[in-house]
């Protein structure tokens, strides 16, 4: 048994870290998207997507920053993730520019259809990127052909089994369900009141996929679990996990929508958590023999030197992004209106 | 076509696109603080006015420079996975730097300069704008140091054989200050400087020429030409260290930008001529004896390496490179005409009535533009064949379970959203230019922000 608590152990935490503020900041700009197109008037449109106005573009970099550590900290890990997701990375990559850029310019022109197409654009895409991103996932818990080079020696057929379809729509729904109690948090009035209404189907759709997703990984994968029963002290996750999504109902019946909010935070959180428990020391198994072939943190890590040096960039540059993006987030506190500086 | 093609044209395709929009925003986050700085000062409610038209200007091209740069970002990894495996423990941490250092720190920033008008106080925005203008510079730092790794590598050592062998990094400092990296980014950040006093002169003329937007336009005309005026001289100073650094560094690539294919003592400087790799000479040449050694080695009779050290099939496509040189000092050329002239209508008080130099200066927004885009071509093309200079061959460095087909199918898709992005940029740029920066009776509280983000339904 190899030593645990490594550089490469803790740089394999901090890209986790990295890849669930991503899921948790990012995750509701994408639910926002997803939803955008149930409603129907220009107004709530563009009061919804002034509740991530300032600061969906922030939290874009968290998945910027967690692909420039896992280049930097596992390059062999991100060498064989980008090449043999190919086709699902490309379209993620078509995802993140038309969301951008339809967030940008939608409501620059007043012509319905001008409005309209980027409108399209803005949910088309938040779907796409969601669904690719739970694909990838649902594959590197499945697993994916590797040779001895780690090189991915199936091809793009091979991505598309249905497991892989169960993760992406568990995450669209996980995101759907985060961006609705987002809105409900940062808006009032007729559109808090439809928010309210929407709310609960999305958290059954979300119990309903995790549940299912669960029994089925636990099915299919039990690798997944290996983990947990050789430490049950991981179970706390699990535990904590049933605890935050049951306390997303309850919260909300007592309109306390920030405590909702942080409970759907604390899910992705410990979804992201039980991920990473379940899938380590492997970054990305190898369905044809994992004991043999699959890309762990230890096989396809950088060198200490390198590692040493990126533990110093993250440890002087984190604090300090956490503070101002705090900060950030604080002068935009509070219930969105439309005034001139809405989008 | 195969593969490598094919990966090196989308790497080529979407690496110029994307490098439209960096250097604008690098430049003209300069202008904002000294804008926004002018505004601090005076307390003068123009150069507010002024701060807030550009800043709309900044957030547009921000938005796609951001949207593109992802795309590199990945690319890396989907098409040169070899590449990223072997420079990964180098090249990584300088991108992870940028994204710790530069871009949380622009976007978040970003937020406040937009959004923050009304909600911040002036010097709290005063100091996002700083920011703002700091990141977009940090992030220049950053990737120019891991592509001057790629020209002149330092501070690393090989390790592993064969197909597993990598780069891994001995001395961090030794590798963000490689031989080429200072020269490189100092030539590139104040060709971005170039590229935003640009726009600014070429917007600001275009109203002139209009006869709308004075006292806007002269204002932003004055802060745009000093800012310009400074950056082409520098820009003397910087191009001749990178052009000496590439002689002494990279003398091939320097042969092909310059048509040496003997190596000889007292090079002349080709002025103007066809190169011709087949009978490997320099056709209809004008040249001035020994320029070339004097220039690159202070030295009249210095010897200078031509592409005869090499294979033939070793050789960049010394036309594209010796063209796309010859460009970019061109560009320059026409950059300290457009600064000298204006200067000098400027000072003789007859600026506005001169039509055609005004048009001129509206057309001289292309000239950067053009400057950074051969430029960087001839500093790629001219490392042929190498991806890192003499460690790992460009046909080295491809994604080994990548199919052609894949990599034409996003090639497609790239070059179609690209062209459907391009044209959107630049019909909202045109509205925007049109619509004009908001005129001192118009404004209310909230004014300077409408068609910013309001859109003009809320006008």
């Amino acid at each position: 048994m190899t030593e645990i608590y490594t550089l490469e152990f803790s740089w394999f935490l901090i890209f986790v870290v990295l890849l669930t503020g991503f899921s948790i900041l990012d995750g509701f700009d994408l639910g926002v998207g997803i939803f955008h197109l149930f409603s129907k008037s220009d107004e709530e449109r563009r009061l919804m997507l002034n509740t991530i106005g300032p600061v969906w573009d922030g939290n874009e970099v968290w998945l910027v920053t967690a692909g420039g550590a896992l280049f930097a900290g596992f390059p062999d890990v991100y060498a064989t993730l980008c090449s043999a997701f190919y086709i699902p990375i490309m379209l993620l990559l078509a995802g993140l520019i038309f969301r951008a850029v339809a967030i940008e310019f939608r409501s620059k022109q007043p012509m319905a259809w001008w409005r309209w197409m980027w409108d399209l654009l803005f949910s088309g895409a938040s779907l796409v990127i969601a669904l690719g991103l739970g694909l990838v996932m649902g594959n590197l818990i499945e697993g994916i052909p590797l040779d001895n080079q780690k090189e991915f020696t199936g091809d793009f057929v091979d991505l598309l089994h249905p497991y892989a379809f169960l993760v992406g729509i568990l995450v669209v729904a996980l995101f759907s369900m985060h961006g609705v109690i987002y809105v409900l948090m940062k808006t009032e009035g007729a559109l808090h009141d439809k928010m309210r209404e929407w709310v609960n189907p999305a958290i059954i759709l979300f119990i309903m996929m995790y549940a299912f997703t669960t029994v089925t990984t636990l099915i299919y994968f039990p690798h997944m679990a290996d983990a947990i029963k050789e430490r049950p002290v991981f179970l706390i996750f699990a535990f904590l996990n049933m605890l935050a999504i049951a306390n997303i109902p309850r919260e909300i019946h007592h309109n306390r929508d920030g405590r909702a909010f942080l409970s759907s935070c604390m899910n992705i959180a410990c979804l992201m958590a039980l991920f990473g428990i379940g899938t380590f020391p492997n970054v990305i198994r190898a369905s044809n023999d994992p004991e043999l072939l699959s890309m762990t943190i230890w096989n396809s890590a950088s060198s200490s030197k390198t590692l040493w040096i990126l533990h110093l960039i993250a440890a002087i540059g984190i604090p300090v992004v956490l503070a101002y993006t705090i900060a950030i987030y604080y002068i935009f506190r509070g219930k969105v209106r439309l005034d001139s500086t809405s989008y | 076509m195969d593969v490598e093609i094919l990966a090196r044209i989308q790497f080529a395709f979407t690496i110029m696109f994307h490098y439209i929009y960096p250097p604008l925003s690098i430049g003209l986050g300069l202008l904002l603080v000294i804008m926004e700085g002018v505004y601090m000062k005076t307390g003068d409610e123009a150069y507010h006015r002024m701060a807030r038209f550009w800043t709309k200007m900044f957030a547009v091209t921000f938005a796609i420079g951001v949207a593109t740069g992802i795309v590199m970002e990945f690319e890396f990894g989907t098409n040169w996975a070899t590449y990223s495996r072997y420079v990964g423990d180098v090249f990584g941490s300088a991108l992870a730097a940028e994204g710790v250092f530069a871009f949380f720190l622009e976007s978040g920033f970003l937020a406040l300069l937009l959004f923050g008008w009304e909600r911040i106080s002036p010097r709290l925005h005063y100091f996002s704008t700083i920011m703002v203008c700091l990141g977009a510079h940090f992030s220049a730092i950053w990737i120019i140091v891991a592509n001057s790794w790629m020209q002149t590598p330092a501070g690393y050592h090989i390790v592993g054989e064969g197909l597993g062998a990598r780069a891994e990094i001995t001395d961090f400092w030794a590798m963000v200050f490689n031989p080429s990296s200072v020269e490189r980014l100092l030539h590139t950040v104040v060709a971005a400087w170039l590229t935003g006093a640009f726009l600014v002169i070429s917007v600001s003329a275009y109203y002139l020429l209009k006869k709308r937007h004075k006292t806007f336009a002269v204002n932003s005309l004055r802060i745009a030409l000093i800012v310009a005026a400074v950056s082409v001289l520098l820009q003397a100073v910087l191009g001749d260290m990178s052009a000496r650094g590439v002689a002494k560094n990279q003398p091939m690539k320097l042969a092909a930008m310059e048509g040496i294919y003997e190596t000889q003592k007292g090079a002349p400087l080709v002025l103007f001529g066809i190169p011709d790799s087949e009978s490997a000479s320099v056709k209809n040449e004008i040249a001035i004896p020994k320029l070339l050694s004097f220039l690159s080695f202070r030295d009249l009779n210095a010897e200078v390496k031509g592409l005869n050290e090499v294979p033939r099939k070793d050789w960049p496509n010394v036309m594209a490179v010796f063209t796309t040189y010859r460009l970019m000092l061109l560009m320059w050329v026409l950059m300290v005409l457009v600064v000298a002239s204006a200067w000098w209508k400027w000072k003789k008080g007859t600026l506005l009535e001169s039509k055609g130099l005004l048009r001129f200066m509206i057309v001289s927004v292309l000239f950067p533009q053009i400057a950074n885009q051969t430029g960087w071509i001839a500093a790629e093309m001219g490392r042929y064949p190498w991806i890192v200079q003499d460690l790992l061959r460009i046909s080295e460095g491809l994604s080994k379970s990548v199919t052609a087909q894949q990599v034409l199918g996003s090639l497609i898709m790239f070059t179609t959203v690209y062209l459907f992005l391009f044209l959107m940029f630049l019909y909202l740029f045109n509205e925007k230019i049109k619509h004009g920066p908001d005129e001192p009776e118009e404004e209310t509280p909230y004014h300077g922000l409408h068609s910013l983000v309001g859109g003009i339904g809320n006008d």
